[in-house]
């Protein structure tokens, strides 16, 4: 079984050295499609022999697949398929020299995110979260507009410098260790109590390594490379993005407080967490209501989402099945937006929000999707993202974080009114103010097409709706990554 | 190699990294940064080096050689390609010289303040000169929001990591070989990406300024 594990980490690199080497299309253009099966079948695997109580390593340990790892790769997967596969273009469409170059990023960045999340090793951890950056830093500056250059150096140097603040944080951890008498980066020796970390460098080990992740997390204050990025990469690389890349990088703070909690109580990360959830909430909130552009909406709602999932890891065990629930509606529904927002933008030639109106009539093919995805992000049920949010309120409240979660709530209903507002204002409006408009809209021409595939869209939309009520392998999946992290497995 | 000696070229080296820092600061010339960045690259080899024939580790003079490549040659020698180019190769500075030399004294007193808890109370001479690489880090940090011109701010980045590699060896003699294979690789492609977009930038905007970035707002 521990071979699965080189599996999501060999096949992308294969991939991507073919679509780099050889100029053969339908590998360029499918290769992102075939690294995410790839991905999401070894999940499925890893999900399985995981729930029948192995724990499959590999690499001296290096290399481990314990239920929260399993379910990560399988989330990994998952929102790649929907990304790529939504994001497909036409057969022909390709956009030359620049394609090879595309399909091997992609892929390099799906292998990233896997190694990530199944490395039990901080350091190794830090070496793929970093080359995440890497990988998406020439496909943020796809398009070679100035925008798309500007989005990239301000995304690569603020990921740069908060991921270097974050191995500053790795290597106090591993002084640490140093000083116990076991030297190590493995998040489950360092995690165990038998180990007597200095507190002191604890402490500051910890700030230092969620600061640094937060950053790449998209949490507030470290936010602003991320409307920049996720506005101007291409569709299929911003639903990675927001979809799963910030997903990731909270990941790596879960990890990191399981030690810091182990060492020096629940109260420390709890603080800091409940601190950047909130700041994230107040800005989202503040930038969402006068947006102009939509995907930047969508981004600042990314940051929102993080903002949430932030303050249920601040809760700690009680929220964590919620906000790991969490992070596969909120990235299967931003995929598929960020893919719509795609098409919304090829077909309607401007990301301006005042300028798409009454999309409902003139493009229901699109605009049927676009008012889906949105419900769902929204929080409306039975999308799983209600039902997390509704978890993490309630266990906050519970253990004693009522101000905290009091807070959260109104800013939640500052966002829900302003992102209410922008979606109404897209699908509805008023289609005569526009003369060019009324040219196109005076035939019967509404278009039903919707200008790609539909079926990894509805499959999103179909799974995000369900899996909140599936208790049996969902539910206890999800407990037992939460054991995971509470080192009791 | 005696204790005295020992400390003393501890001392020397962590020394040469503060000088070339505040250097770094007080001159504004592109090329004379990367220059300074190269010596300094040096000089934290020579550090690990030192560290490494006094624990008579052999895994460190391995990453000594790493670190000497590395930050001592490959980078420097990316950052200075095309410099001919420029031409104009000055950048300037958003404080005057006599401002951000004093910004740079309250920087290595912060460190020093900060870093006390961690390594007071120690005995070995690597872990006193720690406050040195956050100093170094917290110079890097002012570099970057400082400068104007792209490569500047690249020059920044790089002295903040210098200062988290000097952190990493004096504290805890560097992370295992394999891992900082790892590290160097991924700071290396970081810089060539960033590099690359200055010379994107410069044919698109005629200008590293990083003031042009300001299209994207809400």
């Amino acid at each position: 079984m521990s071979s699965v594990l080189w599996i999501p980490l060999l096949t992308p690199i294969v991939v991507a050295a073919l679509s780099a080497l050889t100029n053969w299309p339908p590998l360029r253009r499918l290769a992102g499609v075939i690294v995410s099966v790839i991905v999401l079948l070894s999940g499925v695997t890893l999900v399985i022999a995981v729930t029948q109580g192995q724990v499959p390593t590999s690499a001296g340990g290096t290399l481990r697949a314990d239920a929260l790892s399993a379910y990560m790769l399988t989330v990994v997967g998952a929102v790649g398929l929907v990304s790529n596969w939504g994001g497909l273009k036409e057969r022909g469409a390709d956009d030359g020299k620049n394609s090879g170059q595309y399909a091997a990023l992609i892929s390099l960045f799906l292998g990233a995110m896997s190694l990530a999340v199944l490395a039990d090793n901080l350091g190794a951890m830090w070496v793929a979260i970093e080359a995440t950056t890497i990988a998406t830093a020439f496909l943020v500056g796809h398009h070679r507009t100035r925008r798309s250059l500007e989005a990239a150096w301000k995304y690569v140097i603020l990921g740069s410098v908060g991921i270097a603040i974050a191995f500053l944080g790795i290597v106090l951890f591993y002084a640490a260790s140093i000083e116990a008498g076991t030297p190590t980066l493995s998040w489950v020796e360092l995690g165990n109590n038998y180990l007597a970390l200095d507190p002191t460098f604890v402490k500051i080990a910890g700030a230092l390594a969620v600061l640094g992740f937060a950053t790449k997390a998209g949490l507030a204050p470290m936010h602003s490379w991320l409307p920049d990025a996720h506005s101007q990469a291409p569709a299929p690389v911003s639903g990675l993005m927001s979809g799963v890349l910030l997903s990731v990088a909270l990941y790596a703070i879960l990890r990191i407080q399981s030690i810091t909690d182990a060492v020096l109580g629940v109260e420390f990360m709890r603080t800091l967490l409940s601190i950047g959830g909130l700041l994230s909430l107040a800005i989202a909130a503040a930038l969402l209501i006068r947006q102009r552009d939509y995907k930047r909406m969508l981004a600042y709602s990314s940051i929102e989402h993080m903002g949430v999932m932030a303050l249920g890891a601040a809760v700690g065990p009680a929220a964590l099945p919620a906000v790991l629930l969490y992070m596969l509606g909120h990235g299967l529904i931003k995929a598929s937006l960020f893919v719509i927002a795609g098409r919304i933008l090829t077909v309607e030639g401007t990301s301006r929000i005042a300028d798409v109106r009454s999309l409902l009539t003139r493009r229901p093919g699109l605009a049927v999707l676009w008012l889906i995805g949105m419900a769902a992000l929204l929080g409306f049920p039975p999308f799983s993202i209600f039902f997390s949010t509704v978890d993490i309120i309630l266990a906050g409240w519970a253990s004693g974080m009522a101000v905290v979660m009091a807070v959260a709530l109104v800013l939640m209903l500052i966002i829900f009114a302003g992102l209410t507002r922008l979606t109404a204002s897209m699908l509805f409006g008023s289609a005569g103010n526009d003369p060019a408009d009324s040219i196109g809209s005076d035939s019967p021409s509404t278009d039903s097409s919707s200008h790609g595939p539909r079926l990894p869209l509805v499959l999103a939309f179909v799974v995000t709706a369900v899996i909140a009520f599936i208790s049996t392998p969902i539910g206890t999946l999800l407990a037992a990554a939460t054991a995971a992290l509470a080192g009791t497995q | 190699m005696s204790e005295i000696l020992y400390a003393q070229l501890i001392a020397v080296g962590a020394g040469a990294l503060l000088l070339t820092s505040v250097l770094m600061v007080w001159r504004h010339s592109v090329l004379a940064s990367i220059r300074l960045l190269a010596t300094q690259g040096v000089a934290l080899a020579f550090l690990v080096a030192v560290m490494g024939i006094h624990e008579a580790e052999a895994e460190l003079l391995a990453v000594s050689i790493l670190v000497l490549a590395l930050k001592g040659v490959a980078l420097p020698w990316v950052l200075a390609r095309n410099s001919a180019t420029i031409g104009s190769t000055g950048d300037s500075s958003r404080l005057n010289p006599t401002a951000a030399l004093m910004s740079v004294v309250l920087l290595t007193t912060l460190a020093y303040v900060v870093s006390w808890p961690l390594v007071g109370t120690a005995t070995d001479p690597a872990e006193h000169a720690v406050p040195i690489g956050i100093a170094m880090v917290l110079i890097g940090f002012l570099l970057l929001v400082t400068r104007r011109r792209a490569r500047s701010q690249l020059i920044g980045f790089l002295l903040l990591d210098n200062g988290i590699a000097a952190v990493a060896f004096l504290i805890s003699g560097g992370v295992s070989v394999l891992l900082e294979l790892g590290v160097s690789l991924d700071l290396l492609v970081v810089v060539v990406i960033l590099h690359v977009f200055t010379g994107r930038m410069r044919s698109k905007f005629g200008q590293t300024d990083v003031d042009q970035l300001r299209e994207l707002h809400d």
